[in-house]
């Protein structure tokens, strides 16, 4: 069954129309490439489904159950986690600081619990461990390099049993070196069953990790197809309009 | 031999000393024994008990404040209100007292009156928008006036059937002869600094002076503890102007002027970055310490009072100039 379903969801501004009638389904443990030009309706859709914005028309269902979210908060709370395109870290706080911000361990009684360090150290170095990435827990972010900032990120979705990770454009801002990590990031949060949305403007890093694409231009999904049956060409050409639609 | 991943995840980088090092606070606090050391080989008035009661008594005010303003610096805003909020909390106080009220409804009513001050200013900065240092600059002007409307701008003096309390209060020395104030403030320091390191309360204001955008995504209530911390910042200037009271034994319309710039003063000698991100409940306090030694040494060795802005003023730059450095370092 779908972990995630969207029917015929619409969402307008005033008079713009920013995402028009789009369906679409996602499996566990598949990685679907969303892809399109500045504009196209990505983050919109996928600001929807991270639960920043209503839907204007359209249902979306989470394991057949319909989906209803009012803010990002309760978006977690189903399961879907986002990796946001500028990391949404904080410099000044260490690395488990930040994988743990917002929801950080306690222990203690009552209205008398304070921040229990050890513990969220000793699971934050597990996370970035299985994420096979040099990160230690008691560094600052401002001294990681991208690859590693991109890992205290992704192993914040990885704190709760996530379903669906959405990553914003992940591999905009890094190296090549980094680009790999990232990319074996993805792949590991696939085996584990996480369904990963992964937005992206770079066809190479979409081709190389993704199962399926789905190109959105003018805020239509104009194409929905495996990889395999795909290719960079089409692609391109799907999203520069030059291709009108493939089904 | 190979490093595993796992060795190199659970390595600490950093030894306590070269954390210790590193910190501003840490190298104000050298400045300050130096200067007591020096003070007292070179006075004769300095190490004696008289004078370091002084010196640590005139400490407080400025620290107790300094307390509460760390919080709103660390989550990147700022306060100039609170020399003002101190007058209008201890006017208040004496007010309600000169009425014939008890001490206990005075102090009630004079910390209420500093907590919805704090909690109007962070409801402008958080839920309209607007900017700290302007919604407080107001603030500045309009708690000032309150408290010379509250009084009709005269000197209350008489506190009603609870006048030796308040008096005991603030002017006492109930443990090993240590002032009163004094305790308060250690008190107060401990209490800030648990908030700080060991509260989710405390984590979040970090992470909203470290990035808020990122603190808004994950789920942090910015917009809440925002106004927390203006209201904490306003209640340590009702705290102080209370204590204030009852050490002077008097209160006038012009208690606490120009206060808030020795209070950002004093967090930012102690370490505090006023961009946001950074601050300690000890800085803030050595911060203050700092200001006071400078002011009480130029007086004992003689130097003339009209330049105490000078050595003042540049201890700040000096602080502040010595992380330069070390930022300049790490950017290398």
């Amino acid at each position: 069954m779908a972990v995630l379903e969207l029917t015929n969801i619409s969402k307008h501004f005033g008079a713009i129309q920013a995402v028009n009638d789009v369906s679409l389904s996602i499996e566990p443990g598949q990685v679907v490439g969303l892809m399109g030009d500045n504009g196209a309706g990505k983050s919109t859709l996928v600001k929807m489904i991270a639960g920043n914005f209503h839907a204007s028309h359209g249902i979306m269902r989470m394991d057949g159950k319909e989906l209803i979210l009012n803010k990002p908060a309760e978006a977690r709370q189903h399961g879907i986690e986002i990796v946001h395109q500028d990391l949404a870290l904080c410099n000044n706080l260490t690395a488990a600081a930040n994988v743990y911000l917002g929801r950080e361990l306690r222990r203690g009684v009552g209205p008398f619990r304070i921040l229990d360090y050890a513990a969220m150290y000793k699971r934050a170095g597990q996370l970035f461990a299985e994420l096979k990435s040099e990160t230690r827990p008691r560094d600052l972010v401002k001294q990681m390099s991208g690859g590693q900032r991109q890992a205290v990120a992704i192993a914040r979705t990885m704190l709760s049993q996530a379903k669906i990770v959405l990553m914003d454009e992940p591999t905009a801002a890094i190296s090549v070196r980094q680009v790999a990590e990232v990319l074996n990031l993805i792949r590991h949060l696939r085996d584990q069953g996480i369904a990963v949305v992964l937005i992206s403007h770079r066809m190479p890093d979409v081709f190389d990790v993704a199962d399926r694409v789905i190109v959105m231009r003018r805020g239509r999904k104009v194409a929905d197809k495996t990889i395999a049956s795909s290719s960079p060409e089409e692609v391109t050409g799907l999203i520069t309009g030059a291709i009108e639609q493939v089904s | 031999m190979a490093v595993t991943l796992d060795q190199t995840i659970a390595q600490k980088q950093h030894s306590f000393l070269s954390r210790l090092f590193s910190t501003q606070t840490f190298w104000v606090v050298i400045a300050v024994i130096l200067a007591c050391i020096f003070l007292s080989f070179a006075t004769d008035a300095f190490a004696t008990s008289k004078n370091l009661y002084n010196i640590t008594r005139n400490i407080t005010f400025v620290a107790i404040i300094a307390l509460g303003m760390t919080f709103v610096i660390i989550t990147g805003g700022i306060d100039l209100s609170v020399g003002s909020v101190l007058c209008l909390s201890s006017m208040v106080l004496a007010v309600t007292m000169h009425a014939g009220y008890s001490i206990e409804i005075g102090i009630l009513a004079s910390i209420a009156t500093a907590l919805a001050i704090g909690a109007f200013n962070g409801i402008l900065i958080a839920y309209l928008g607007f900017p700290p240092f302007v919604v407080t600059l107001g603030m500045l002007s309009i708690a000032r006036s309150l408290a010379m409307v509250a009084s009709n701008n005269t000197v209350v003096f008489q506190f009603g059937p609870d006048h030796d309390k308040l008096l005991a209060l603030g002017g006492g020395a109930w443990v090993f002869g240590i002032a009163n104030p004094v305790l308060y403030m250690i008190l107060l320091a401990l209490i800030t600094g648990f908030i700080l390191r060991w509260t989710k309360f405390g984590r979040h204001i970090f992470a909203i002076g470290g990035n808020e955008h990122a603190a808004t995504l994950t789920g942090v209530p910015v917009k809440q503890i925002k106004v927390a911390v203006y209201m904490i910042s306003a209640l340590s200037a009702g705290i102080a102007g209370i204590i204030q009271t009852g050490w002077l034994g008097a209160v006038t319309t012009n208690l606490g002027t120009g206060m808030e710039l020795q209070v950002i003063a004093a967090t930012v000698i102690g370490g505090a970055n006023l961009a946001g991100g950074v601050g300690t409940a000890f800085g803030a306090i050595v911060g203050a310490a700092l200001i006071e030694v400078i002011r009480n040494s130029l007086g004992l060795l003689g130097i003339n009072a009209f330049w105490q802005g000078v050595f003042i003023g540049g201890a700040i730059l000096l602080a502040v100039l010595f992380d330069r450095i070390r930022n300049f370092r790490r950017s290398d």
